[in-house]
C-alpha cells in the first residue's frame, strides 16, 4: 500500500516547529527517545523499543565450513527484514532501496568495525568454523530504525552464548547446553549508530528523527561510535551538503549519546543475567505485565509552559469582548419560543454567487488593510445565535480579521461574507 | 563492476548488495550536483563501468561521472571530486590502493564540491579514533581540491581540442 502523501501544511508546520527548536513529542533537539531493551528465553534473542519503533534481534550459530581466503576466521552473517506490520509501506517486494541501505549500514557498522573477534569462532582451521547469523526484524516503524537495529543487534550479541566446544587432536566434541554451560561471545567493543537528520539545507539538525521529522527531513548523517571515542561508520545519505564542521560537531555528540546508551546496555545485561542466576522469571512473557491495560502508553510528554500567561493575555487584549446577547425568547405563539433570528437563507441565491466571489476577493484585501473600519462594520451586524454548542470562535491570526467570527453551525463561509457586505454598502 | 576488474572474478556482478549500495551512494551524489530544476519531468542515466578495481571504487566512478556530465553538457553546481583516505599508523594516506584497503584499516570516502567545500557524501569504515578524524578529512579535501585542478585542466584542454577541430 502506497505511503500516504504528507499534506503540505502538516509539512511547513513540522519546519517551522523544528526551526523554533520544538519537537512534536517535546523532546530537545539533542535528546533521544525512551530506549527499553526486553531479552527473551532463549540466549540471543533481544527486543530493543526506541519510543515505538520495535526492532527483534536474534542470534543463532551453526557449524560451517570456513570461506577459502580465511581459513582461520568464522563467518558473521547479518539480515534485516522490513516486517509488513511495521508499516503499510512495507510490501513484500518492495521496499528495496531502505532494505539494501540499512542492510549495508549494519554490515558496515558490525562486521568491518571488527567488534567481534572472528579468530575466535574458528574451531579446526580451513575445516569448521562457528558461523554467527544475526537476524534483524523490524516489528514497528516509527522512524530511525537504524539505531534500534544496531543496539538491539550489538545487545544481542553480548547476550549470546554459543555451545562450548573441545578439541582432543583431531576429535571435535560440541557440547550440548546441558552438558557444559555455553560459552559468550569475544566481542571487543559495543559500535552504537546515532542518526542525526538535517533541515533546510543543514540548518537545523536533529537528533533520532521521528517517522514524521524523516519525511521531512532533507538528509541523514548516520555516525556509528562506541565508548572509546573509535569512530566506526560514518554515512550520509539523503543528497544533502554538508561541512566540516557539521560532521564534526555531529561527532561529537554521538560520543555523548554513545556513552549513556551504552550504560543502559550494561545495566540490561546485568539485569538479565542476574535474574537468571537467582532462577526468577525471565523472558518476553515475564516482561510483559499481566493484569494490566497497556494497549497504549503514552509517556507523559513534557509542554512548555513558559509565556502561556503572556500569550494568553496578548490573546484577549486583542480581541473584543462578545456582542450583547438577547437573553429572553420571542413567543410568536402559544407553545413555542425563537430564540435569536433565525439565518439567512443560504440556497438559491446561484444568480448572485460569481459576482459575490469576485466582491469577496476585494472584501479579503481590503479586510487586511482596514482593520478599524471592519470592527465598525461588526458592532452593526445582525446578532444571530445558534443552537449550537460553538461558542464565539476567536481567529488567533489578528492581521486578518481583527474582530470576532461568529461560527454558526448550519450557515457557509459565503453567507457569513454575504452578511458583512449587506450593512457595508 | 565488470567480472574481470577484481583479482577473483566476480560471480555476480549486478544486484549483490555492495554494488546495490554504491548504486544508491551515486544516485545521492549526483541528485545533489545536478541542477535537476531545470529538467522536470525528465530522467538523466549515468552508468558506470568498472573495468579494474584497484581501490578507491566509489572515487574513480565519480570522477568519472562527473567529466561524463561535463561533456553531456548539463548543468551541475560544480565539479565533483572524490578522493579516498586511510589512516594507517598515525599518518592519512590519501587514494588507497586495493592492497591497503583490505589490510583492514579506516578507509573514509569523501565526495566533494570544491569551491564551496560541500561534501556530498561522506562514507567511512573501520574504527578510528574521534580526533583522527579532523585530519583525515582535511586530507581528503585536500586530495579532492587536487584533483578538482587535474579535472578541471582536463575539460579546458578537451574543449580547446573539440573548438579547433569544429573551426576547420
Amino acid at each position: 500500500m502506497r505511503e500516504t502523501p504528507l499534506s503540505n501544511c502538516e509539512r511547513q508546520f513540522l519546519v517551522q516547529a523544528i526551526a523554533e527548536k520544538k519537537r512534536l513529542d517535546g523532546r530537545q533537539t539533542y535528546d533521544y527517545r525512551n530506549i527499553k531493551i526486553t531479552f527473551g528465553t532463549d540466549y540471543g534473542c533481544c527486543i530493543v523499543d526506541l519510543g515505538k519503533t520495535r526492532v527483534l534481534a536474534q542470534i543463532s550459530c551453526e557449524l560451517v565450513a570456513p570461506k577459502m581466503n580465511r581459513p582461520t576466521e568464522g563467518i558473521l552473517f547479518f539480515n534485516l527484514e522490513l516486517s509488513q506490520m511495521a508499516s503499510p509501506a512495507f510490501e513484500p517486494g518492495r521496499q528495496s532501496e531502505l532494505v539494501v541501505k540499512l542492510n549495508r549500514l549494519v554490515e558496515r557498522c558490525l562486521r568491518n568495525s571488527k567488534c567481534i573477534d572472528t579468530e575466535s569462532l574458528c574451531v579446526v582451521s580451513g575445516e569448521k568454523v562457528w558461523q554467527i547469523r544475526v537476524d534483524l526484524h523490524l516489528l514497528n516503524h516509527d522512524g530511525n530504525i537504524m539505531d534500534a537495529a544496531s543496539i538491539a543487534a550489538i545487545t544481542a550479541l553480548c547476550h549470546f552464548r554459543r555451545p562450548d566446544v573441545s578439541i582432543q587432536g583431531e576429535d571435535v566434541t560440541v557440547y550440548t547446553p546441558e552438558e557444559r554451560d555455553p560459552v559468550p561471545l569475544s566481542i571487543h567493543h559495543m559500535p552504537i549508530c546515532v542518526s542525526f537528520s538535517f533541515f533546510q539545507q543543514g540548518t537545523y539538525l536533529l537528533v533520532d528523527p521521528s517517522e514524521r521529522e524523516e519525511r521531512v527531513m532533507d538528509g541523514l548523517l548516520v555516525i556509528a561510535m562506541n565508548k572509546h571515542r573509535e569512530i566506526c561508520t560514518i554515512q550520509s545519505s539523503g543528497g544533502i551538503m554538508l561541512l566540516k564542521d557539521q560532521v564534526l560537531r555531529c561527532s561529537k555528540i554521538a560520543s555523548v549519546k554513545v556513552t549513556e546508551i551504552s550504560e543502559l546496555i550494561q545495566k540490561a545485561l546485568e539485569n538479565d543475567k542476574k535474574v537468571r542466576k537467582e532462577g526468577g522469571k525471565f523472558g518476553f512473557a515475564e516482561s510483559m505485565p499481566n493484569q494490566r491495560i497497556t494497549a497504549y502508553k503514552m509517556e507523559v510528554a513534557p509542554v512548555d509552559t513558559d509565556d502561556i500567561g503572556k500569550k494568553a493575555e496578548d490573546l484577549i487584549s486583542n480581541t473584543e469582548p462578545p456582542s450583547e446577547i438577547i437573553p429572553s425568547p420571542v413567543v410568536r405563539a402559544p407553545g413555542t419560543g425563537q430564540i435569536g433570528e433565525g439565518l439567512q437563507n443560504s440556497w438559491g441565491l446561484d444568480e448572485n454567487e460569481d459576482g459575490e466571489e469576485a466582491e469577496d476577493q476585494t472584501m479579503e484585501e481590503e479586510l487586511q488593510t482596514m482593520d478599524v473600519k471592519v470592527k465598525s462594520v461588526n458592532k452593526e451586524d445582525p446578532i444571530v445565535l445558534s443552537d449550537s454548542e460553538e461558542e464565539d470562535v476567536v481567529v488567533l491570526e489578528p492581521k486578518i480579521m481583527k474582530k470576532e467570527v461568529k461560527v454558526q453551525a448550519s450557515s457557509t463561509a459565503a453567507s457569513k461574507k454575504k452578511k458583512k457586505k449587506k450593512p457595508a454598502h | 563492476m565488470a567480472t574481470f576488474s577484481t583479482a577473483e572474478r566476480k560471480r555476480r556482478p549486478h544486484g549483490d548488495r555492495k554494488s546495490s549500495e554504491m548504486t544508491l551512494h551515486l544516485k545521492q551524489t549526483f541528485e545533489a550536483a545536478i541542477l535537476t530544476q531545470l529538467y522536470p519531468r525528465s530522467q538523466i542515466d549515468i552508468y558506470v563501468q568498472i573495468l579494474q578495481a584497484d581501490g578507491g571504487n566509489y572515487s574513480s566512478c565519480v570522477n568519472a561521472a562527473t567529466l561524463a556530465v561535463v561533456d553531456a553538457g548539463i548543468p551541475l553546481r560544480d565539479y565533483v571530486c572524490a578522493c579516498s583516505a586511510g589512516f594507517v599508523e598515525d599518518t592519512p594516506l590519501v587514494d588507497l590502493s586495493h592492497v591497503e584497503e583490505s589490510s583492514g584499516g579506516t578507509q573514509l570516502s569523501l565526495a566533494l564540491l570544491p569551491k564551496a567545500e560541500h561534501l556530498a557524501l561522506v562514507e567511512m569504515d573501520a574504527r578510528l579514533h574521534q580526533d583522527h578524524l579532523e585530519g583525515l578529512m582535511d586530507a581528503a579535501t585536500r586530495a579532492c581540491k587536487d584533483l578538482h585542478a587535474v579535472l578541471d585542466r582536463v575539460v579546458r584542454e578537451h574543449l580547446q581540442e573539440v573548438s579547433t577541430q569544429l573551426g576547420e
